[in-house]
């Protein structure tokens, strides 16, 4: 009896799971639907049977050189969090390992300039690209992208770094290990699942940024935010073109977070479960 | 070779005093214990000695070179931490080895030395493994394991068995006291149990507040305890206090007597009391003693002394075995 009633209750929260994980990805769902319909279609009205046309990514590839922006994105990507990753691993690592009165407080600060809204700076930072030449420029922008995100890394990495025992540096160093054998032998391997999954973060937000790259870019380095965007503005709205640019530009990171999402869900509830 | 000196040693963390100053000579093999309350700086001690924190002044000597200022490793000494601190990402064969490969030791001499303490520690079927796949006691081990490869001049173990279950920390005691048979190396042994420092001491110091309060072998304590601290402190059940008119007889502010030093009767003796709680151990019975002008008195008794609850009994000390101490807690010789 009791295993029937518990049986039950499995069937209704799977089938609950279902329908909210649906809900959340329908937007997604929705976007990839329509990218396969014609314009005509797309502009009809509620309907989640696509006819099946590609026509739009043709279109899509025609207007717009979708490589060159995919390739802005890995590089802006890529290059903000190996750059981030660069400050960020020694700062959170003097932080959790040998911490200061002012420790706390320098966190605090860090994640407070994450509160204000980044409209507050657009003027003087635009002001500030123009000035220095580095509009519309892959170096100004990956420097911008390492800016906004190592709030997040530094204490994402701070979080996992204080998770490693103090006791077991210290018995590394009786055990004879210089400052660098200590990097190499002990700290770093335990310190690689949070320093990855904090990477993958990082890829996936800097990847998906759009208000900098819009504003800061126009073509020689626009990743593809600014390529989906770019299909709603001129010559009126197209559904259908959008919806297919927008998959083009998510599918990559969605892939790829699709193959990490072991390590990513390991990485976010590092130390919960051990 | 593992002669230790401590000389005017001195801690303090920021304004706080920890280790007021302790002058502390560990003789070449001896097994050294380390004992008092928890917070007292037991461990503190033996990280200044370790060097995994600066003294504050003073100076450490090991064989006769001062080591005040020269890192850990430099020291020759090996620890084992109270979480045993393995590495989680080596293997065990690797964690007994990292001492070895940090020293640059050749690979063929490393894996005899491996799989000797492997045996002497009954860790060879488990070489493989990671830590995080051994119980409790074989972690330890390997924790041991680790230290013994480096022959080091002498072992620090903090707290080594106080993660364990009680039957498990009964035989790591052995096998610690019988590594120290075989090994004859210096140990400095840190524990807040005396039952701990009792059975593994060569010598004992007592620790309270940062100051030494007695160095001795376990029976010197346990005879001729230096004051009050210690004599409360060592023994179990905890010695009995005797206070005022009840210490007139004896021309002391304060006796003491142990529970196994007074004699229990159900006719006469010194002093009448009413039984409490009785805590009944099979060889031993101890009686909780509620005396007249004296208050509660723990007594041992034998096994199967025939007493109940509210039952009055008289209780006569052993005359040679009582301890006299002076209104500042001192022993009166
Ligand atoms: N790093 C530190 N900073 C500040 N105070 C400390 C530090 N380490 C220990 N203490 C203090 O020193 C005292 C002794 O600590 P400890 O040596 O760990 O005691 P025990 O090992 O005898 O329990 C405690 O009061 C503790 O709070
Ligand atoms: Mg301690």
């Amino acid at each position: 009896m009791a295993r029937a009633v518990s049986t039950r209750r499995t069937v209704v929260f799977t089938i609950a799971a279902w329908i909210i994980a649906l809900i959340i990805f329908f937007p997604i769902l929705y976007t990839i639907i329509t990218s396969f319909k014609s314009e005509t279609e797309a502009i009809q009205g509620f309907n989640i049977v696509p006819s099946g046309t590609v026509e739009s990514y043709q279109a899509v590839q025609a207007q717009s050189n979708y490589f060159k922006f995919f390739l802005n994105s890995v590089i802006l990507s890529l290059g903000s969090t190996l750059l981030a990753l660069l400050i960020a691993v020694p700062a959170a690592w003097s932080m959790a390992f040998s911490p200061t009165a002012k420790t706390k407080d320098i966190l605090m600060w860090m994640l407070s300039t994450k509160m204000m809204p980044a409209v507050a700076v657009l003027v003087p930072i635009y002001l500030l690209f123009r000035d220095f030449g580095l509009l519309d420029s892959r170096i100004g922008l990956t420097v911008m992208l390492t800016m906004i995100n190592l709030p997040i890394v530094i204490w994402m990495l701070y979080t996992y770094f204080r998770e490693i025992p103090g006791e077991i540096l210290e018995a590394a160093r009786m055990d004879g290990a210089s400052l660098w054998g200590e990097i190499v032998y002990v700290l770093t391997p335990m310190a690689v699942p949070g320093i990855a999954s904090t990477m993958l973060l990082n890829i996936i937000l800097a990847w998906n940024e759009a208000f900098w790259t819009i504003r800061l870019t126009t073509t020689n380095a626009a990743p593809l935010t600014a390529f989906i965007a770019s299909f709603s503005s001129p010559q009126g709205l197209f559904w259908a073109k959008l919806s297919a640019a927008s998959t083009l530009a998510i599918a990559p990171i969605l892939i790829m977070g699709w193959f990490s999402q072991k390590q990513l869900v390991r990485g976010l509830t590092f130390g919960a479960v051990k | 070779m593992g002669k230790i000196i401590l000389k005017k040693v001195n801690k303090s963390f920021g304004a706080t005093q920890v280790i007021p100053g302790i002058d502390l000579t560990i003789e070449d093999g001896e097994f050294v214990v380390f004992v008092g309350p928890s917070g007292c700086g037991k461990s503190t001690l033996l990280r200044l000695i370790a060097g995994l924190e600066d003294t504050t002044s003073g100076s450490i000597e090991i064989d006769g070179r001062d080591v005040t200022g020269e890192a850990p490793a430099r020291r020759g000494l090996a620890m084992v931490f109270q979480s045993y601190a393995l590495y989680p990402h080596m293997s065990v064969r690797n964690n007994i080895a990292f001492p070895l490969k940090m020293a640059k030791m050749d690979q063929a001499a490393i894996d005899k030395k491996v799989t000797d303490a492997a045996r002497v520690l009954n860790l060879t079927n488990y070489l493989d493994r990671r830590p995080g796949q051994l119980s409790g006691g074989q972690r330890q081990r390997v924790a041991i394991g680790r230290a013994i490869v480096r022959e080091p001049s002498a072992f620090l173990f903090d707290e080594p068995l106080s993660n364990l279950d009680a039957a498990l920390r009964g035989t790591m005691r052995l096998e610690i006291s019988e590594l120290h048979h075989q090994l004859k190396t210096t140990m400095i042994y840190v524990t807040h149990d005396q039952v701990e420092a009792m059975t593994m001491a060569d010598k004992i110091v007592v620790l309270n507040a940062g100051n030494i309060e007695q160095v001795g072998s376990p029976l010197d304590l346990y005879n001729k305890p230096d004051n009050l601290f210690v004599a409360g402190f060592i023994g179990s059940p905890r010695m009995n206090f005797v206070k005022g008119e009840a210490a007139k007889p004896w021309n002391a502010p304060t006796v003491g007597i142990r529970p196994e030093h007074l004699k229990l009767s159900k006719e006469s003796g010194t002093w009448k009391g009413l039984v409490g709680v009785a805590e009944h151990l099979g060889s031993d019975t101890f009686l909780h003693v509620n005396a007249e002008g004296i208050g509660m008195m723990t007594v041992r008794a034998g096994g199967d002394f025939p007493v109940t609850h509210g039952d009055t009994v008289y209780l006569t000390p052993e005359e040679g075995r009582i301890h006299r101490f002076d209104d500042k807690g001192l022993a009166i010789r």
